[in-house]
Parts: C-alpha cells; structure tokens; sequence
C-alpha cells in the first residue's frame, strides 16, 4: 500500500497513453464478460438440473409423441415417486412464432417436480382448479406486461381447437419466478392446463411430449431410466428416459460448440491486447530506465525495482479489467429485459470472474515481465550513463 | 507542387526507415491485424449463413402448409388436399404432364455428431418422385438416388460431414428398422443439404403417418400473377385450407431468430473489438511518433512544411493498417473460410449446418476498418507533432 502513490505515478506518468491504455483493456474485459455470461447461460440448463429428476421422451427422437397412459405405468417403477406430463404448445403470440414455450401440463404433478420455483400457495391452487387457468414466469410477464386475473390470448401453431381455430385464450392466475438465475431461465414459459387443452384440441388427444421423473434416490437415476425403457421397450412407441441433466448437456451441445467458437474471439481480443500493451508498457520502462537507476542509486533492491514494474502492469490489468467486468455487469440488466424468454438470462459467475482474475493476472505477468526482467538487469552505472 | 514533392519525399523516407523501426511497426500491424481479422471471421459466419438461406428457394416454387402455420413442423396435409393441390392448373407439369408437386413429410432424426455421443435434431425428410425435377439443383454426387418403397435414404452433403455414420453403405437404425444410406446429394449448398432424404412412401410407413406436413411444387407460370392464381384456386376450394409461400420467404422466415442471434453477435463481438483495439492502436501510433520528436523537428528545421509531415505521418499509419487489415484478412481467410458449423436453428427445431465464407468483399470491408483505425490512431499524433514549436521539440529530445 505504501507505494501506491509511486505505482500510480509511474502509471499515470503520460496520462494520454495510461488512459488509452487502460480503455482497450476496459473494452477487451467488458467483451471478456458479456461473452462468458452467453456461455454460461447456454450451459446454466445443466446447472439448473435437479440429480433426482429424469426425463422420459420418445426413443428416435424427443419431438415424438408417448401415451397418456404411460404416465400410470411409469408411476409403478420401483424407485421413482412422482411422474409429471408435459406438452409442447407451439405458441403464437402478437403474430410472433414461438414468442415463449408454452406447456400444457397437470398442475399440481408439474409444480411438485420443480420445488425451486416460487409460487404463492394460493396462486398455485387457483392454477389447478381452474381448467383454462395458466401461469407464467417473471420475466416474460414483465415483458408483455401481463397482471394476474387477466386473459391471455395465445394462438397454437399446432394445435387447432375442436372447430379448427387455431386461436386459444387462457386465464393468467399465477406468477412462477426463482432465486437462482440459471434456474430462473426454466421460468421463461407459460404453463397451461392439460385437462382442458386435451379436452379442446383437435389433434393428438391422449398423447403428451414427455414426461417428468422423480426418483427417490439419485444414485439409483441410472437403473430407474432402464427400468422405465424396458417398460416399453419394443411396442410402437418406445422411450428413451436420462437424467435431466444429460438431457440438458446433450440440448445445449446442439447449438453446437458456441464454448468453442467464444473461446477462439476471446483469445484472438486477449492476444492482441496483449501485443499492444506489451509494447505500451515496454516503451514506457525504456523512457523511465534513469529514474528506475535513481530508485536503485536511492536502496531500492533489485528484487524491489522488479516489483514495482511488476505491480505497476498488474494495478494496470486489475483497474482496466476491474471497471470492463463492472460495466459488462452493469450492461446485463438492460439486455435481459429486452430478451426476456427468447432468450436465457445473462449472468456472470463466480467461476466467470475467477476466469477473469486469472486473464488479468496471466496478462499482467506476460506484460509485466519482459520489463521487469530489464528493470532487475539494470546496472546503475550503464543506466545513468546510457541517458543523457 | 511543392508540398507536394516534400510528401513524397518525407513519406519514402519515412516508408524506407520502417524496417529500422521493426518492433513499434510491426506491433501495429500485428494488433491491426488481429481486429481486422476477428471481424472478418465473425462477420464471415454471418456472410455464410446468409449465402445458405440465400441459395435455398427459387422464386418459381413454392411451399404449401395448412392454414395458419408457417413451419413445416406445425403442419399437416392431407393425402387427398395433396392430390388436389396438384391437380390445379396453376402448377407445372412435366414432358409426361405429371404436376410439378411433392408432397413431403419431416420428422425428425437423433443422430450424434462427428466424435461424440449427444443426439442432435436432424431432418428426415420424405419426398415423392416429383422432388428431384422440382429441385433440379440436387445431385446426386455420390452413391446413387434411394429406391421407391424400399428403406433407403440419400444423405445431404453437409449432415454427412456433420454426423456420424452417413457414409454410403452404411446403416442407421431409427423408427422400426434399418435405413442404408445409398448415396450423399448436394443441393447448391442449400438447407438441403443438412437433411436426409428418402421416399415419402417409406417414411410414411415406417413413421405410421398417413399425411404429409407440405407440399413443395413448382409455379406453371412464376410471376406473382401465377402465384395470386394458384392462391386463389386454393382460396375457392373449401377442401384446400392451405397458405402459399414463395420458397425464398418461407425459408427466410424460418431462419429470422438464427440469423438475428448470428448478426448481433457478430456485430457485437466486432464492434468492441474494434473500440478496443483503436485506443490500443491509437497508442502505439502516439509512441512511435513521440520517439520520432527530434526527427520531425529537424524536418521542419531545415524547410519542410507542416502539412507535408502530418500527410506524410498519416500515410505511414495507413500504410501500417493496410499491412494489418491485409494481413488480419488473410489469417481468417486461412482458418475460417470453409470450415463448417452445424447449429440448432430455434424456428425449426432442427439442425442446420453452413459454412464460413471469407468473400472478397469481407476481406475490403476488414481492411477499410483497418484504415479507419490507422487514420484516427495516425492523425492526432501527427497533428500534434507537426504543432509543436520546433525549438522545443528539438529540445525535448
């Protein structure tokens, strides 16, 4: 802390090119972040799963459709406790395709499998008593502006009803939301009752999308999914059950290697950073070698000088990278609310900033070093005697 | 005329002591190169993906779902609606006076990618004879055409690159039994071609479906007054509740979402890039010119103008960026051009494949943002040094 003021001296000695400096690692942190949080948003599926929850769709491929009835038979499995069924409604909404999922579901069997979300009691039981009754998640119903109590005019893509028409309207009378933001981004969708979309469609009555699992113990997920699959293995329609969260990792790896892809711009924005502030920093040391003699002239030991050069590249990458996190930070609240269920929430990690220490400090030492070695070289003599 | 000769004196001066300067120059290229580079890259994927869903659709053909739906998946068409759709006189016949029309089912397929295990969505589609003379861009370029009524699929270019196990001769196991692949198409490097074919009748028996989901066919006659024709027989047939789209709208609008998220991130990614490396950029240039104090002053000692400097400063940074932006453009041309990406495309559901494309155009539009770069990082310095009362310069050195 002592030598702060001589790190900020030293730093700020042509403010031109510290600020300039500092700007295009502010940027390269802030695009650090907002790409990381793409990332782990498209990977928070699987952070959000539940170990004691498996799902079960058709075997060739999950947009087949399985028998109600299953859902009886999947309850007898030894080892699972609760089965819940869930449909894809293919919504339309203000003319816009696919706007939010919409599911229609059994109430209370959906809810009961997903107890991280929030509910208000008496919300929840309006939803199961009422059979045109749906919820929706935070974000989307603020979105839209949406209150509970009114109609929600929702057209099917799919689904006609009995006369054919394609457009649906059901009762708002609940709100789902959650703590966690990964888990909050399985909230971007409205819930609708299945007893009364199955009674009013016209297509596919008697059949669901898939179907929810919970198992009581989760060591035992593995044997249960077998278990299940051998139910109904060889009739027309068999299943194919896996833990949630495999289902997760295996959704999120078709969008394919979108890791990969960000991974290969961070490094080529981190490279080039680096080749420019390297040169900054170098040609910074050159100009200061006779004061850096003077420090040496003054006592200050070799291993001393090298760490002040050290320290002036590292305060340099914890300021610039600080503030481009922060502002990556700051930008994520605006970006949500305008992609509020076409597309996940956006959030930085723990692991995202730890990554982020690890650039600052890995940059910092790279830039930091080459000059920090001349510094230590330095011999007082040739130094003074070199300028001027 | 004067001034005039001084720049190009002080620039081949200045141009033929670069090399001295090796390490500040390059530093500049290197760090011009790595924007323009990583724009080029990013924007080529968007440039690929937009070539894909260009090339996919004539204007001459058209798509027909149920009322109401826009996806192929949403829809369903019955056998007899199909036979009634190609009967109209607004579609095209063929030399045997067959319609010009495909009845088509999609279903999806769980095939892993390349080296791994996880399933991907990729389409299966069933198409009538009448396909390949509709879509007479695909052929077949390895393998052979699938047999009618039998088990066979043909397999687009694209997904065989992508999956694993669509080779010619090999089997694949979904819905009730074997499926050979026969042979790969290529369709122009269409969406096609991230799909595997085989006989609608096939399909439709394996799937146990009894209709279709759409039917592609061509116009008899493709101006919009062939279309408004064929919307209005559909209109006056109380049997045929059918939208009409044009090809090249239908499969556009099946791709809004993709190539959205495609071009803002693109976009974006560039545009900090950009912001970023300027300052950086804008710093080396400041440095460089800073060390050169003394050299431009003694130019102007001995008569040279100021505007001669700061010209010939300006085309030194420029000349930097251009070596930059060409390089940058170069490197992604290399590593991007040609590679393949297979994603999900959120409007289907299913996979689409294209591949990066580093066009010409790419490469003038990395190397004009290259030259933005190096003027706005030349010119300030420039100015700066070419104002500096000479005495004082001299001094400061």
């Amino acid at each position: 802390m002592r030598y702060l003021p001589l790190l900020l001296a030293g730093l700020f000695r042509k403010k031109t090119r510290t600020i300039l400096t500092l700007l295009s690692v502010t940027v390269a942190f802030m695009l650090f972040g907002l790409l990381q949080s793409v990332t782990v948003a498209f990977e928070s599926g699987a952070d959000a799963a539940d170990a004691k929850r498996l799902l079960t769709i058709g075997r060739y491929s999950m947009i087949e459709l399985l028998p109600m009835s299953y859902l009886r038979r999947i309850e007898q499995v030894p080892g699972v406790v609760g089965v819940a069924n869930a449909e894809w409604f293919g919504a339309r909404y203000q003319n816009e395709s696919n706007a939010f999922p919409v599911f229609a579901v059994d109430p209370t069997r959906y809810l009961d499998m997903y107890p991280e979300f929030d509910i208000a009691a008496d919300q929840r039981e309006a939803f199961a008593k009422t059979r045109t009754g749906a919820v929706a998640g935070r974000r989307l119903a603020d979105r839209f502006g949406w209150k509970v109590g009114q109609k929600l005019p929702i057209a099917s893509e799919i689904h006609p009803k009995m006369d054919g028409d394609m457009s649906w309207e059901f009762d708002l009378v609940g709100i789902i939301d959650a703590e966690d933001p990964a888990v909050r981004a399985n909230t971007d969708m409205v819930l609708i009752n299945v007893a009364y979309f199955d009674e009013a469609r016209q297509l596919g009555k008697g059949r669901t999308g898939w179907y929810v699992v919970r198992v009581a113990d989760s060591s035992q997920a593995r044997a249960v999914s077998a278990r299940i699959d051998r139910l109904f293995a060889n009739s027309p329609d068999e299943t194919k059950t896996q833990p949630e969260k495999e289902f997760a990792v295996g959704f999120a790896k078709q969008i394919g290697d979108i890791g990969a892809l960000i991974s290969r711009i961070l490094a080529a924005v981190f490279f080039t950073i680096l080749i420019l502030t390297g040169n900054t920093m170098a040609q910074s040391l050159r100009e200061r070698i006779p004061e850096l003699a003077i420090l040496k002239t003054l006592g200050f030991s070799d291993v001393r000088v090298t760490a002040l050069v050290l320290a002036e590249s590292g305060l340099l990458l914890l300021i610039g990278g600080g503030v481009g996190m922060g502002a990556a930070i700051g930008m994520l609240p605006f970006l949500n609310q305008s992609t509020g269920g076409r597309f996940p929430p956006l959030f930085v990690t723990a692991e995202t900033w730890l990554l982020a220490a690890a650039m600052a400090a890995g940059l910092a030492l790279a830039i930091g070093l080459p000059p920090a070695w001349r510094a230590h070289r330095l011999r007082i003599v040739d130094a003074l005697a070199g300028h001027r | 005329m004067r001034a005039l000769r001084q720049i190009v004196q002080i620039t081949l001066v200045n141009l033929l002591s670069l090399p001295q300067c090796l390490g500040t120059s390059l530093v500049v290229i290197v760090g011009i190169a790595g924007v323009a580079g990583v724009l080029v890259s990013v924007l080529s994927m968007s440039e690929g993906f937009r070539h894909t869903l260009a090339s996919t659709g004539r204007e001459d053909r058209v798509i027909m779902l149920r009322a109401g739906s826009d996806a192929e998946m949403s829809s369903n068409v019955s056998r007899d609606q199909a036979v009634l759709v190609g009967a109209l006189p607004a579609i095209a016949r063929d030399g045997a006076g067959r319609p010009l029309a495909s009845a088509e089912l999609v279903v999806m397929v769980d095939l892993p990618r390349r080296g791994q295990a996880d399933p991907n969505n990729v389409p299966f589609r069933g198409v009538q004879p009448a396909a390949f003379a509709i879509r007479d861009e695909v052929r077949v370029v390895e393998g052979r055409p699938f047999d009618r009524g039998v088990r066979e699929v043909i397999v687009g270019r694209r997904a065989a690159q992508q999956f694993e196990g669509l080779t010619v001769g090999s089997r694949i196991a979904f819905r009730d039994s074997d499926w050979t692949v026969v042979g790969i198409f290529s369709s122009g490097g269409d969406v096609h071609e991230s799909e595997i074919w085989a006989d609608a009748e096939a399909a439709a028996s394996a799937y146990r479906r009894t209709g279709f989901q759409s039917v592609t066919a061509r116009l008899a006659d493709g101006e919009s007054a062939g279309l408004a024709d064929l919307t209005a027989s559909i209109a006056r047939d109380r049997r045929l509740s059918m939208t009409v789209f044009r090809e090249p709208e239908y499969y556009a609008k099946q791709s809004k979402v993709l190539t959205t998220l495609i071009n803002v991130l693109g976009y974006t990614v560039a545009a900090f890039m950009a912001v970023g490396a300027t300052f950086g950029a804008l710093n080396c240039m400041y440095s460089a010119i800073a060390s050169r104090q003394v050299e431009i002053a003694t130019l102007r000692a001995i008569g040279f103008g100021s505007t001669p400097v700061v010209v010939s400063v300006l085309i030194e940074a420029l000349v930097l960026a251009l070596l930059g932006g060409a390089l940058g453009g170069g490197l992604a041309y290399l590593y991007c051009d040609g590679a393949t990406l297979s994603t999900l495309n959120f409007d289907t559901f299913s996979q689409v494949a294209f591949d990066f494309r580093v066009t010409p155009g790419l490469i003038l539009r990395g190397i004009a943002w290259a030259l933005v770069i190096g003027a706005l990082g030349g010119l300030p310095p420039a100015i700066r040094a070419a104002r500096l009362p000479v005495t004082l310069a001299l001094r400061a050195g």
